[in-house]
């Protein structure tokens, strides 16, 4: 009841289907673009049905697009309450994955919750993107200045990014890390403060290398030279550039992908998702999902710089470049210009928490175009400090 | 309208005063920045997917082409091997058997438990697929069991989804309808020994054998055949989605030998349980009709592996059943020599038609009495009256006369002591002609009783059947016959099958006359060494020889004891029997040749059994039979 009243006193003007009016449709229709061709291609990987990929994703992604909307609808007074909360509930989840995770394929990423796969990792970078977001609204532009400012905010990023290591999902901590890193950036991070931290980073690089996993460390071997373990390590990159290359310009054609129909790509229908599209639809569908899914990242970055305050600029920064990542660590992945690294690619990649936590990302990137123009509670030059 | 009024009111409501905050322009300009970055990622991206499809498209399409074609390669059916009138000597039976893939299941021992489970393995098995495991490629399936029974494969298909690797596959293997009858011509097949599979890789797949003996080791490569493969559309775990191509290989090539079956059975009941050895050839082309080689063994116990016991039963045995010994027996020829002992004679011009010599039943040379077989001596005769008689002293004096090296010449033009290159069998054994130089070669020094003794084709002088029969076809038709064993090879006509291919033997025709003139009387007239010998067939003569080899010295006092009958010595002293012969005499189309091992006097035993054996011949006529006369011999149930 409280919060109810709360939430009109903060908008009083606001309509509900004003605010649906508000929302960027054309973004909504270049989201919904993305995920038919993800049923398309999860419809193909099922090897020409709906059963095991396609139909579930499809309605997650219906269930997603209604929780985007919701949340698209929802004040940044609000979610700027939400993000304490939430941010803490993720580093439990990824507390508790760890000590009773599901082991999948060598790393604990999973986690059961009513018979529902959850991966806490996803939680956590849209989390975190909030907390920064809100913490950085917060404090003045000027204050950033001051180094002792950016230590809670770096707590906040290498908390989630140790926790996911842990686990061990390299690559999720890199894009969770430089997610944080970018919204330092966006936030007015001084350009020395920068250099300082990124001078020792080949050093840093180097020690990290030591700690790795020897599967990891194998991943980089085969990485490096793919043939020289054609059916074990090297075999995904390989098979998937195979099957990148064999679709050529105008692709093999839908659902007659050889090596994706005879299972020759590995997890085609989640990380692989993108070589099976590319195979079938040749050069000319892969560089349309690519294009599409740039549209997608500047638009976000567009709504971004459109909004007047700190927290929808830091938000909209912080799920764009999340979802650049993971489009760009999956495709250089699938394409052999990085080790694997277990990264799907987002709307299309068969998944459900990693559905559902985009969907919820792009919904705090509507939330701030719907509020772009909203003023709330942002510090003034000279009013602090 | 309503909307767009609120709109506006709330943009002018909450607008900030521009430029007064500084982190705007700050994060305009680093977004914009970030922009850059993340168009020049996904740019590159764009520009690897180009290079990856469209510049080296067709390097991996050649690559993603590989990835689901599976080649899986068969054993082609071996070829048959038929008799001349194309009844079936060696084919292939239907063969079910249970393969292993291994490169197909990732859990090898799990698999072998559960098929042990469902068929039995031999323990003998295990061992063998553990190390075929051990050394063959991963892609070359292993051979678990063969011959399952119905039952076998009942239960095996239904537990398919629990044996990963586990194929059931049809192949064939040898049959050998006439078992023994032929095994010395046709031999056998065996699994391939390891350092034939070094050789030829072909050779690890299942059911691929390898000739081991007779023709079947002689026309390996031809009964071979080519490999098939089969292509298959296969997924990543190797599972058969599509057959997209078949090359069922070539059959090896069926090969048409020369002998017939049915005179082949003949022969060898006449020869019934004795430990010898019998070839018919047409003497106008070389084909041999029949090659008995007694005792034999059963080849079909070779393909699936031949037991310790019955390898040392055989091998003990001192009728050597696994020896041709048509081609691989080397005896004395005895008196069967004399007729080429009178041809060298006459060529060396140091005996003619009409010289007579004077047998008082014994010769004294350099000091050694050479007796003649009669005490009695055979009186003063002709080259015709002494191949009549077979008399000792004759060819003693003959020899004597030629000297040892145009006998030894002549006798290997006859084929006696040389190769016989035509011949499609292995391990054929040359015999020798003994010659001074051959004797010195061995450090020994070569007199004349050596010469002597050569004359009756004794002591170093060592020949085959093989090499008998054909010096009886050469004598009889002067011609350089060779004995081959191959008619047709996929239908293909040998060459050498007709008479006229086989050029003369460059020695005087009346030579050959007067030699034939002898081997006639042996047998058709009054006092000639094998009267038994004669053909009851009306107007149809046969011409032989005779020949009692000794294989033991006779002493001088056994000799002379007067009790000499060598029926009463230990088998293995007694003399070999032979016989050689040709018919008809005025038109000769058959020649014969039979030893008997230690059968005692060839005039006794050998002769009625050539008798016996040409009579079934000129009665079967085998070269114009066109129709296989032994229909009895059913074909299609080995097909």
């Amino acid at each position: 009841m409280k919060f109810q009243k709360r939430l009109l006193r903060a908008e009083p003007n606001f309509q509900i289907l004003t605010k649906l009016w508000q929302v960027n449709w054309l973004y909504v229709l270049l989201i919904c673009a993305l995920a038919v061709i993800g049923y398309g291609a999860l419809y193909s990987a099922g090897g020409g049905t709906s059963r095991p990929f396609a139909g579930p994703q499809s309605i997650r992604f219906c269930f997603g697009l209604v929780m985007m909307l919701g949340i698209a609808l929802m004040s940044p007074a609000i979610l700027v309450r939400m993000a304490w909360p939430l941010y803490i509930f993720s580093l439990f989840l990824l507390v508790a994955v760890l000590r009773m995770g599901h082991v999948g394929k060598g790393a604990e990423r999973w986690l059961m919750l009513g018979g529902m796969q959850v991966q806490p990792s996803e939680l956590a970078k849209i989390a975190l993107v909030l907390m920064l977001a809100s913490w950085f609204h917060k404090i003045s532009y000027r204050s950033m200045g001051n180094p002792l400012m950016l230590v809670p905010p770096a707590l906040m990023v290498l908390l989630p990014v140790a926790l996911v290591l842990k686990e061990p999902n390299l690559g999720t901590a890199v894009i969770i890390g430089t997610v944080g890193a970018s919204m330092f950036f966006g936030a007015g991070m001084r350009l020395w403060q920068i250099a300082l931290l990124v001078l020792p980073m080949p050093f840093l690089a180097k020690i990290a290398y030591g700690h790795l996993h020897d599967y990891q460390k194998a991943r980089v071997t085969t990485f490096l030279h793919p043939e020289s373990d054609p059916l074990g390590a090297g075999y995904n990159i390989i098979q998937s550039k195979i099957a990148l290359g064999s679709g050529g310009m105008w692709g093999q054609g839908y659902l007659r992908g050889t090596q994706g129909q005879l299972n020759f790509l590995p997890e085609k229908q989640t990380d692989f998702i993108f070589t099976m599209i590319a195979e079938e639809w040749g050069y000319v569908g892969g560089i349309t999902v690519i294009g599409m899914l740039l549209l997608l990242v500047f638009g976000g970055m567009l709504i971004a710089i459109r909004s007047r305050n700190q927290f929808g600029r830091l938000l909209g920064l912080g799920i764009s470049m999340n979802f650049f990542l993971y489009c760009a660590v999956n495709l250089s992945m699938v394409m052999g210009a990085i080790p694997v690294g277990g990264v799907p690619l987002p709307l299309i990649s068969y998944g459900g928490s990693a559905m559902l936590m985009v969907m919820f990302g792009f919904g705090l990137l509507m939330s701030a175009w719907v509020h772009r123009n909203s003023t709330f509670g942002e510090t003034t030059p000279g009013e602090k400090d | 309208m309503k909307l767009r009024k609120k709109k506006s009111g709330n943009r002018l409501m909450s607008r900030p005063e521009e430029g007064k905050n500084p982190s705007r322009g700050v994060f305009t300009r680093r977004a914009l920045l970030l922009m850059a970055a993340q168009g020049a990622v996904l740019g590159a991206l764009g520009e690897r997917l180009y290079g990856l499809q469209v510049l080296n498209g067709s390097h991996y399409a050649k690559l993603a082409e590989n990835n689901r074609l599976s080649k899986r390669f068969f054993a082609p059916p071996r070829g048959r091997i038929t008799d001349r009138f194309g009844i079936s000597v060696a084919a292939n039976r239907i063969n079910w058997r249970a393969l292993l893939l291994a490169e197909e299941t990732s859990d090898i021992n799990g698999t072998l438990e559960r098929f042990a489970q469902l068929v039995p393995l031999e323990p003998r098995d295990s061992v063998r697929i553990e190390h075929e495991l051990r050394h063959k490629r991963r892609f070359i399936p292993i051979m678990l069991r063969d011959f399952l029974s119905w039952d076998d494969m009942a239960r095996l298909e239904l537990n398919m989804p629990s044996l990963p690797g586990v194929l059931i596959d049809v192949g064939t293997t040898r049959v050998y309808p006439f078992g023994p009858l032929m095994a010395h011509v046709v031999g056998y097949v065996a699994p391939p020994a390891e350092k034939d599979v070094v050789h030829n890789a072909e050779l690890a797949l299942p059911g691929m054998r390898v000739g081991r003996s007779g023709i079947e080791q002689t026309q390996d490569l031809n009964l071979r055949g080519q490999v098939g493969s089969v292509e298959m559309e296969v997924n990543a775990v190797g599972r058969v989605m599509a057959e997209l191509d078949r090359d069922s290989g070539l059959a090896g090539d069926e090969i048409a030998l020369t002998i017939d079956s049915g005179l082949q059975q003949q022969v060898l009941g006449r020869i019934g349980d004795q430990s010898a050895s019998a070839v018919v050839m047409d003497c106008r082309n070389g084909e041999v009709l029949a090659m008995v080689s007694n005792p034999s063994f059963d080849p079909s116990l070779f393909d699936s592996g031949v037991s310790q016991a019955q390898w040392i039963e055989w091998t003990n045995n001192s009728q050597t059943p696994l020896i041709n010994k048509a081609v691989s027996g080397l005896y004395p020829p005895g008196s069967t020599f004399k007729p080429a002992v009178a041809m060298a004679a006459l060529r060396a011009g140091t005996l003619s038609p009409s010289d007579r010599i004077t047998c008082p039943g014994y010769i004294d040379v350099g000091g050694t009495r050479f007796h003649c077989w009669s005490r009695y001596g055979h009186g003063t005769i002709n080259l015709r009256q002494g191949l009549k008689y077979s008399c000792d002293v004759f060819f003693y004096e003959v020899a004597r006369r030629t000297g040892m090296d145009p006998i030894a010449a002549t006798s290997e033009l006859f084929g006696l002591g040389a190769k016989l290159p035509e011949i499609e069998l292995p391990h054929v054994r040359q015999g020798l002609i003994p010659t001074p130089t051959w004797r010195r070669a061995h450090g020994h020094h070569w007199n004349g009783g050596d010469t002597i003794v050569s004359g009756i084709g004794q002591g170093f002088v060592q020949v085959t059947p093989l090499q008998l029969a054909t010096y009886a076809s050469r004598i009889a038709t002067g011609r350089n016959v060779q004995p081959h064993l191959i008619r047709s090879v996929a239908g293909r006509m040998a060459d050498l099958t007709d008479l006229g291919r086989a050029p003369g033997m460059d020695m005087p025709e009346h030579f050959f006359e007067d030699i034939r003139a002898g081997m006639y009387a042996v047998v058709n007239e009054e006092g000639g060494t094998a009267p038994k010998a004669r053909l009851d067939i009306p107007g149809v003569q046969m011409a032989g020889k005779t020949g009692s080899a000794q294989v033991r010295r006779v002493s001088r006092a056994m000799r002379e004891s007067g009790h000499f009958n060598s029926a009463n010595l230990p088998w293995e002293y007694r003399p070999h029997a032979l016989f050689i012969c040709f018919a008809p005499y005025d038109a000769p189309r058959y020649a014969t040749a039979v030893v008997i091992e230690h059968g005692n006097a060839g005039a006794d035993v050998a002769a009625p059994l050539a008798r016996d054996i040409m009579t079934d011949t000129l009665r079967r006529d085998p070269v114009n039979h066109r129709e296989p006369p032994g229909q009895e011999v059913a074909q299609a149930e080995v097909d």
